[in-house]
């Protein structure tokens, strides 16, 4: 059996997912789906897990607090205490209630662009990357969904095809690796 | 996916749409030419940035003695128009973010231009407490850096400090959630584009964006938090801005009302330049269908909202004056009433306490023209607002020998309107060269809330 990629081209989005369902029932991996929108719902039946960047931003944002109450310790109170208007200096937690804007802004500073960068990174998306969809309509109004015969040893190219066709793919395209 | 809407819900996309007419419609006019009306824009905008420059670069070279402030009144246009502006963008984020949360579909035809407005006001409010400073290039000094001149630091118990913290980031997380919303967006118009030129551009810009299932998971989870790190974000940036005025000793300052009541009317003065820029819009660029009279009348009812929320605020301080028995805080309201800023002040009560309330009749919050007028009164109105806030507090305070005047220079004058030709602009270069709808998510919203979906099949 030679390597081969199948792409079922779908003009709607629950077309596809219904189309999916049904591959997913005969064993067929999906490697991938490309389209102009998110589709909801599909995550589950392609067999993708949940994201973990909110817990990252979570962490990054933790870590945007800790560094504000280092820094304001370090420069208020250690470094070289101030006294303003009679308001001296002497322990951080005397003075918290002032650093608490401060330290906010730098939670959320942190954990935006920390989890932002972390997106960009894993998403693999940066300034000058090739783009790899398939076809050039699937930003647009088309809905693609990409199937490899590597991952599907056990289901013959020529089913799935015919699979992809019954469940209103409008267009099937092959492609030899 | 595809719940209908109710159908007492007006529908938030007009005509019969598919996917492929959408891009069309918001492809148009970054593949077109420009018409004569947007070059006249463009070019009187243009010509007021660089004035906006001149005055600028006048004030950097001479010192701002320039200005027409004197040793009582130390804040006035510069600070007035920083408020107005950092104001005005606070509508983007609050479309964008907490719209988002309340799950209101009508912000996805308005949030990119709202956003791209946010980011444009940013960046014009921001000049002016940077040339408030006289000797701009030693702005990095309001940075936590250590220096050669001792270890002494900034001071982290100011609210002006708190203010650079909260701009920047503000700024910087605003641009970024701007961003990450356009590069699919921009990844659309790549995959149309048959110039080699305009390809390459776009497909810099897309980042290489291929919109597969696992991209898409992503961007959807990190646009729900940056929602929710926005929103707290969008709220605490104005009440920081009032605090620069709350935490000081000035009669009608030293309120503890300012937080609460200068978001608001960061919003209302967002959403009224948020409707006179979409109106415009709508139309230039041939938007009807998107942006709808549905549209309009949402942001109408929140313009509703936040004015009353202003006018109350307004009615609550007097009354506080009055209640608190102390001499000063009465002088300085019965003064900003009644004074030589008597003008300033009632301009103010009329543009955001009474027009407003107009839009309590359906006939005019439905009505484009005078939704167009309202909101340039609203402009007029908060501009205002900071101007009496600042100015008249400032005039006659405790010291009567120290009453004065302020009269505005020419340069005064000369910057705030370039900081009006930056923003218009950037505008237009942003609705010629962006997508200025949000492709992606009003594609997710065709099939539930069009006029006529048309079902793709043939």
């Amino acid at each position: 059996m030679s390597k081969q990629i199948i792409y079922g081209v779908f003009d709607d989005e629950e077309v596809l997912i219904s189309s999916a369902k049904a591959l997913r029932g005969q064993g067929v991996k999906i490697r991938d789906v490309f389209s102009p929108f998110p589709i909801h719902g599909l995550d589950p039946v392609i067999g993708i897990k949940p994201t973990r960047l909110s817990n990252a931003a979570f962490f990054y944002g933790m870590f945007g607090t800790s560094m504000a109450v280092l820094m304001t310790w370090y420069m208020m109170i250690h470094d070289w205490p101030m006294n303003v208007g009679g308001k001296p200096s002497f322990t951080w937690f005397e003075n918290m209630p002032a650093f608490i804007p401060v330290t906010f802004e730098l939670t959320v500073f942190c954990a935006a662009h920390g989890m932002v960068l972390s997106y960009l990174l894993v998403n693999k998306i940066y300034p000058g990357r090739k783009a790899h969809n398939p076809d050039p309509r699937s930003t647009d109004d088309m809905f693609i969904m990409e199937i490899q015969t590597v991952d599907n040893k056990k289901v013959a190219g020529s089913e799935i095809i015919s699979v992809l066709r019954n469940t209103g793919a409008i267009e099937i395209n092959q492609k030899e690796l | 996916m595809s719940h209908q809407s109710a159908s007492v819900r007006e529908p938030l996309i007009l005509g019969e749409k598919t996917y492929h007419q959408i891009t069309e419609d918001i492809a148009k006019p970054i593949e077109g030419k420009a018409n004569n009306l947007f070059k006249i824009l463009f070019t009187i905008s243009a010509l007021l940035a660089l004035w906006g420059v001149a005055c600028f670069s006048y004030t950097i070279g001479t010192g701002i003695g320039v200005w027409g402030l004197n040793k009582t009144v130390g804040w006035a246009w510069d600070i007035t128009n920083f408020v107005w502006w950092v104001g005005i963008g606070h509508a983007g984020t609050l479309i964008s973010a907490i719209l988002l949360l309340f799950r209101q579909r009508w912000r996805m035809s308005i949030n990119r231009s709202a956003e791209a407005m946010t980011i444009f006001a940013v960046i014009c409010a921001a000049l002016f407490p940077v040339m408030h400073m006289g000797r701009v290039w030693l702005a990095y000094w309001v940075l936590p850096l250590p220096n050669q001149f001792g270890s002494l630091w900034v001071n982290f118990n100011s609210p002006l400090l708190w203010d650079v913290f909260a701009i920047s980031t503000y700024f910087t997380v605003s641009l970024v959630f701007w961003y990450t919303g356009l590069i699919p967006d921009f990844a659309t118009i790549r995959d149309r584009q048959v110039k080699p030129k305009m390809k390459r551009i776009y497909s810099i810009l897309s980042f290489g964006w291929s919109g597969s299932a696992k991209q898409w998971s992503r961007f959807e989870e990190v646009s729900l938090v940056l929602a929710g790190l926005s929103t707290p974000l969008v709220l605490s940036v104005h009440t920081i801005v009032s605090m620069d005025f709350a935490t000081s000793v000035i009669p009608g300052w030293h309120t503890t009302i300012f937080p609460p009541y200068f978001v608001a009317g960061a919003v209302f003065s967002g959403f009224a330049m948020v409707l006179t820029l979409l109106i415009i819009m709508r139309k230039v660029l041939h938007l009807e269908d998107y942006i709808t009279i549905a549209h309009v009348e949402s942001m109408n009812k929140i313009i509703i909202i936040t004015g009353s929320i202003v006018g109350v605020a307004y009615l609550t301080e007097l009354f506080v004056s009055w209640y608190s028995g102390v001499e000063y805080e009465q002088y300085a309201f019965l003064n900003r009433a009644t004074g030589p800023y008597w003008w300033s002040y009632w301009s103010m009560m009329t543009c955001n306490v009474i027009t407003p309330q107009l839009f309590w009749f359906k006939k005019i919050r439905k009505s484009l023209m005078a939704t167009f007028i309202i909101s340039i009164f609203v402009n007029i109105g908060m501009w205002f607002e900071r101007f009496v806030i600042i100015v008249t507090s400032l005039h006659r305070d405790y010291l009567p020998s120290s009453w004065t005047m302020f009269h505005p220079t020419f340069i005064d004058i000369g910057i705030f309107l370039g900081t009006i030709g930056i923003f218009f602009t950037l505008f237009l270069l942003f609705s010629r060269t962006f997508p200025v709808i949000a492709l992606n998510e009003l594609k997710t919203i065709l099939k539930s809330t069009s006029e006529n979906p048309k079902p793709p099949h043939h």
